[in-house]
């Protein structure tokens, strides 16, 4: 059996990575999983959270937000509404929304409609400092 | 005829607005070149989507999704995407057009025709003319991006499922080539069903959380990927249509420029042989 299989990460913007993988894990509506090579076909939505992805010897990590990915025994496809890289991640842009969305929070209860796309753009925010604070 | 200091005024100022059109035309060209490139970035993500619902569609009951279920139509929803600024030609013209042929051929078929308007000059267009309009963004190619077109696909799912409109069609410029732009309209709610290849051998996956939950999320984002794509093609379309526009205004220009200095250099000339003829009869009258 092949040692990898081949990681495309394409957004509606941007075809963002296409890459020859040995391991996966990505971030499943029920949980987390894991992909190796020869998985089996396997159909999944995405909630907002970090993909790792494994080339060779070293993790590296991506930030999705919401999407589906297609698991083929040879190919992985992840359709993401935005996705980055970690090198990629602006952490000024995600604290400034983070502030701002923490700031929103303040003055809305659970009942306004507003309460939770603003807890979106906080989830956001946080999952991309998370992964932009795994860079050395 | 113009006296010579009118002459003088007249081609500095068709000099002036030359540069102007020159320039335009300058910036539409590398707008374009940039909106060419995003439709081509947008390419991948497109087909993917449309190869995942195709294998979809093969293993969930179609009809059992509002989005693809079809009603009886009574109420129908024209989007319309036409440009913020003017100075590209026909462009705007043509989707009026359209639009208005779609009202005539069609007010016996439907009850009620309304628009979603995208767009400066289509707002302005059809309020003077007091079309139905439900709803209109203005302003909203500068920073066109995804989220804009997903802005627009959930207001236009929620009328349909919502069951305000039973079909929404899209009206804009498909891009063909930098100099043709064709207007369009598709249907865009409900989603006709995909034909599915007859040799399409689909993959059994494992669905999580199922396959009727992974299609209705999947749907609303299909309705958003093909807003994103006609809004891509309109506005490297309308750069298109600028830059022709904009080429040919300055070559009117340049015709224009050499008529009057033609008749600039006429008239003075004559001026000046008049004068001549004047010292001349004057020196001859003293003798």
């Amino acid at each position: 059996m092949a040692a990898s299989f081949l990681l495309e990460v394409v957004t509606p913007n941007r075809l963002v990575l296409s890459q020859e993988v040995e391991e996966i894990t990505a971030p499943g509506v029920e949980g987390e999983f894991g992909v190796l090579p020869g998985h089996t076909p396997f159909f999944s939505n995405l909630k907002v959270g970090e993909v790792m992805y494994r080339p060779e010897k070293e993790q590296k990590y991506m930030a999705v937000t919401w999407g589906f990915v297609e698991v083929l025994p040879d190919r992985v496809t992840i359709l993401a509404d935005a996705a980055e890289l970690e090198q990629e991640i602006d952490v000024e842009r995600a604290q400034r929304a983070k502030d701002r969305a923490e700031e929103r929070l303040k003055h809305l209860s659970p009942e306004d409609r507003e309460f939770y796309s603003a807890m979106g753009a906080l989830e956001r925010a946080i999952n991309r400092l998370t992964i932009a604070s795994r860079r050395k | 005829m113009l006296g010579l200091k009118a002459l003088r005024r007249r081609i500095a100022s068709i000099k002036s607005t030359q540069q102007i059109t020159r320039a335009m035309k300058m910036v539409a060209a590398a707008r374009l070149r940039r909106a060419q490139d995003r439709i081509i970035e947008a390419r991948p993500y497109a087909d993917k989507m449309r190869e995942v619902l195709q294998s979809l569609s093969l293993r969930t009951d179609p009809e059992a999704h509002p989005m693809l279920a079809r009603r009886e139509t009574r109420k129908v929803e024209l989007m319309v995407i036409t440009t913020d600024r003017g100075l590209c030609g026909s462009f705007n013209q043509n989707v009026f057009r359209r639009v208005e042929r779609f009202f005539r051929e069609n007010r016996q078929l439907y009850e009620e025709i309304s628009l979603t308007l995208v767009g400066r000059k289509g707002l302005d267009y059809f309020r003077r003319r007091e079309f139905p309009i439900i709803r209109d963004y203005v302003n909203r190619f500068r920073e066109l991006d995804y989220q804009a077109a997903a802005t627009i696909g959930g207001d236009l799912v929620e009328d349909y499922t919502g069951e305000a409109v039973d079909a929404v069609f899209l009206v804009y410029n498909e891009f063909r080539s930098p100099l043709i732009q064709r207007v369009m309209v598709k249907e865009l709610l409900p989603i006709e069903p995909l034909e599915v290849e007859p040799d399409y051998y689909p993959v059994e996956y494992i669905y999580e959380p199922s396959a009727d939950a992974i299609l209705s999320e999947l749907l609303p984002k299909y309705v958003e990927g093909q807003i994103y794509r006609a809004l891509l093609e309109s506005v490297a379309g309308e750069h298109g249509a600028r830059m022709t526009a904009m080429d040919a205004a300055t070559e009117n220009a340049q015709e224009m420029i050499e008529k009057l200095t033609l008749m600039y250099n006429k008239a003075r000339q004559s001026a000046i042989t008049k004068e001549m003829m004047e010292i001349v009869a004057g020196a001859e009258a003293l003798r």
